[in-house]
């Protein structure tokens, strides 16, 4: 198995190798009681690239994406953003600093029309005294939410329409658009597509794929080996609470990845 | 690929959409409205009193407690919670509205924002039992409730609270220009809270935390605080409610309120809201309160015993909670 990463220089495809990644995860350590989910768990990602995280059930991928996203505090350990250590207490805290997380079935309200739900929590007021009543400036929210759609190329009847009335990869859609409408920095997405069929899968993705050529750094989490390999350009394997390997999508397949999952393959070729 | 879905049905598929979406918002309220135009109009044929200007006037007034505090009901079952406590919150308010105009000489006014005060308490009671305590709003209400109706019977020694003055009526038996001045403010709180929940931010959360609590959390909304004070507005109303119904009484009743929450939950059920959480309008509850009112008065006019009333109450809220289950199995079918 992998053991600590010891610094060397980043040969990854960075263009400028100086520039510190833009999320950046060091020896967490989460504790549950007496087990242990995170055992000094390391993540990095780069500005622009989409990592897919794996790893076998129970490995602390979600644990991990908790603490990144302030659900969780680790117990120790670092977080950087942009090379600046940060402390996520809450999911606000990630937030502020340009962490949006999509989780699989929280994300949205149902109720709610999509453009109220991609300003859910940062609704535009009115300006003036009437916006400091809380008076909704609803037109600049369904404009606003209409242009990001329109840019990250998400298809949908209208932004009035309630999230209820959509198909699931409509609604999924939305909830990912949301999240890198106002991420600045990275969005983690948490099995985006693991409820949706192949079609609406594929829009999911073209939605990533969009926002990562506008310069948005994204997490996947998935089982998918095939989606992923398709997707990222970088993939990190969690494995018992820790970083078994990195590996560059274009030069492993599927098996190498379920090697590394499941400890056959110890590649934690450290590029750091 | 990607547009597979979307432009499926060209430009008259989404018409008809549109169309579609709209009418399944409006669809309780519609149909709210179509049963109380057949009943109103029932009631005219069956009773020769019902069209008379003092018994119109007496659907007003006995319309308005209803419609006030089942505006209160609304606002909590969009957050997805229930108030079982306005009934005995109501009475409270009211007889202890009474008792400052009697024993402490104050004015109607005065009273009113007594009454007002004990309703926000409650409310905040409330509010902090769901939000802090984490009890569920049925069983937090339901305690609220008991201790209300006991406090009401402990300050008022079990007696109604009478000997006040004829100003005291004003409230509930007052009019301007021949409309009951009780009908007034419940224009007001109406147009008011519809606005507040249609316009505002704090009516956008409302929707947002009974639709779908966690992602309303994880949005940074400021769940408990706004959680309670969804219940301290409740209170509110329901406060103003009670004592606009001790008014029309012109003296304070403990026993009032008794059952009263069932009378506007079925309004507010009635009219849309859903007591899954993240639906209901204000238009629609006040068609259902005017509903609840007909119903209440019809019986009396028709004989009909306050037994049957309860029954045919009970039946309406069946009707209605089935009505609002079978459509939100549809829409999910379609999703």
């Amino acid at each position: 198995m992998a053991t600590t990463p010891t610094a060397t220089a980043d040969s990854e495809r960075q263009p400028t190798a100086t520039e510190p990644p833009v999320l950046e995860a060091r020896g967490i350590v989460k504790r549950f009681g007496h087990v242990e989910a995170l055992r000094g768990a390391d993540f990095t990602v780069h500005r622009g690239e989409v990592v897919a995280l794996i790893g076998d059930n129970g490995a602390g991928k979600s644990t991990l994406i908790k603490t990144l996203s302030g659900v969780h505090p680790p117990d120790e350990g670092e977080i950087r953003v942009g090379g600046r250590p940060v402390q996520f207490s809450t999911p606000l805290d990630a937030r502020r600093a340009g962490v949006e997380t999509v989780y699989q079935d929280l994300a949205v309200a149902d109720d709610l029309s999509v453009a109220a739900n991609l300003y859910l929590g940062r609704e535009i007021l009115r300006s003036g005294p009437l916006g400091r009543l809380g008076l909704l400036d609803k037109r600049a929210m369904r404009n606003g939410a209409a242009a990001a759609l329109d840019e990250l190329g998400v298809r949908i009847p209208r932004v009035t329409t309630p999230i209820a009335m959509l198909s699931g990869g409509q609604r999924q859609c939305v909830a990912v658009a949301r999240a890198i409408i106002w991420a600045t920095s990275v969005v983690i997405l948490d099995e985006p597509t693991a409820a949706l069929g192949v079609v609406q899968t594929q829009r999911v993705l073209d939605v990533v794929r969009r926002a990562r050529d506008a310069g948005m750094s994204v997490v996947l989490v998935s089982h998918n080996m095939p989606q992923v390999l398709e997707i990222a350009d970088r993939v990190e394997v969690l494995r018992l609470g820790r970083r078994a390997a990195r590996l560059r999508t274009d030069e492993v397949t599927t098996d190498d990845l379920v090697a590394a999952m499941t400890g056959s393959l110890s590649a934690e070729r450290d590029e750091r | 690929m990607s547009t597979v879905e979307a432009t499926a049905g060209s430009q008259r598929g989404e018409f008809s959409d549109w169309v579609r979406e709209r009418i399944s918002h409006a669809v309780s309220e519609l149909t709210a409205a179509t049963a109380l135009v057949v009943l109103f109009i029932a009631l005219s044929f069956a009773s020769p009193y019902f069209l008379t200007a003092d018994n119109l006037f007496n659907i007003g007034a006995q319309t308005a407690v209803i419609a006030i505090i089942a505006t209160a009901q609304t606002m909590v079952i969009i957050t997805k919670g229930i108030d079982l406590s306005v009934g005995s919150v109501a009475a409270l308010a009211g007889v202890l509205g009474a008792m400052v105009v009697r024993d402490l000489g104050f004015s109607l006014w005065a009273a009113t924002v007594v009454a007002i005060g004990v309703g926000a308490l409650a409310g905040l009671l409330n509010g902090l039992l769901v939000t802090v305590a984490r009890i569920p709003p049925f069983i937090a209400t339901l305690g609220t409730m008991s201790v209300g109706r006991g406090l009401v019977f402990i300050f008022s020694g079990a007696v109604g609270v009478y000997g006040l003055p004829r100003s005291f009526q004003l409230l509930g038996n007052g009019e301007i220009l021949g409309i009951p001045f009780a009908v007034v403010i419940t224009v007001l709180v109406a147009v008011g809270v519809a606005f507040l929940l249609s316009q505002t931010r704090f009516g956008q959360y409302t929707y947002a935390m009974g639709s779908n609590l966690e992602a309303a959390r994880r949005s940074g909304i400021g769940v408990r605080r706004h959680l309670t004070g969804v219940y301290v507005l409740a209170g509110v109303l329901v406060g103003l409610g009670g004592m606009i119904a001790a008014s029309r009484v012109n003296s304070g009743q403990p026993n009032y309120g008794i059952s009263l929450e069932l009378d506007v939950i079925a309004a507010a059920v009635i009219g849309g809201a859903s007591l899954f959480g993240g639906q209901g309008r204000i238009v629609g509850t006040i068609i259902g309160a005017f509903l609840i009112a007909l119903v209440r008065n019809g019986a009396v006019l028709l004989d009909i015993s306050i037994h049957y009333q309860q029954v045919i109450v009970g039946l309406i809220i069946w009707a209605a909670v089935y009505f609002d289950q079978y459509r939100r199995r549809r829409l999910e079918a379609r999703g």
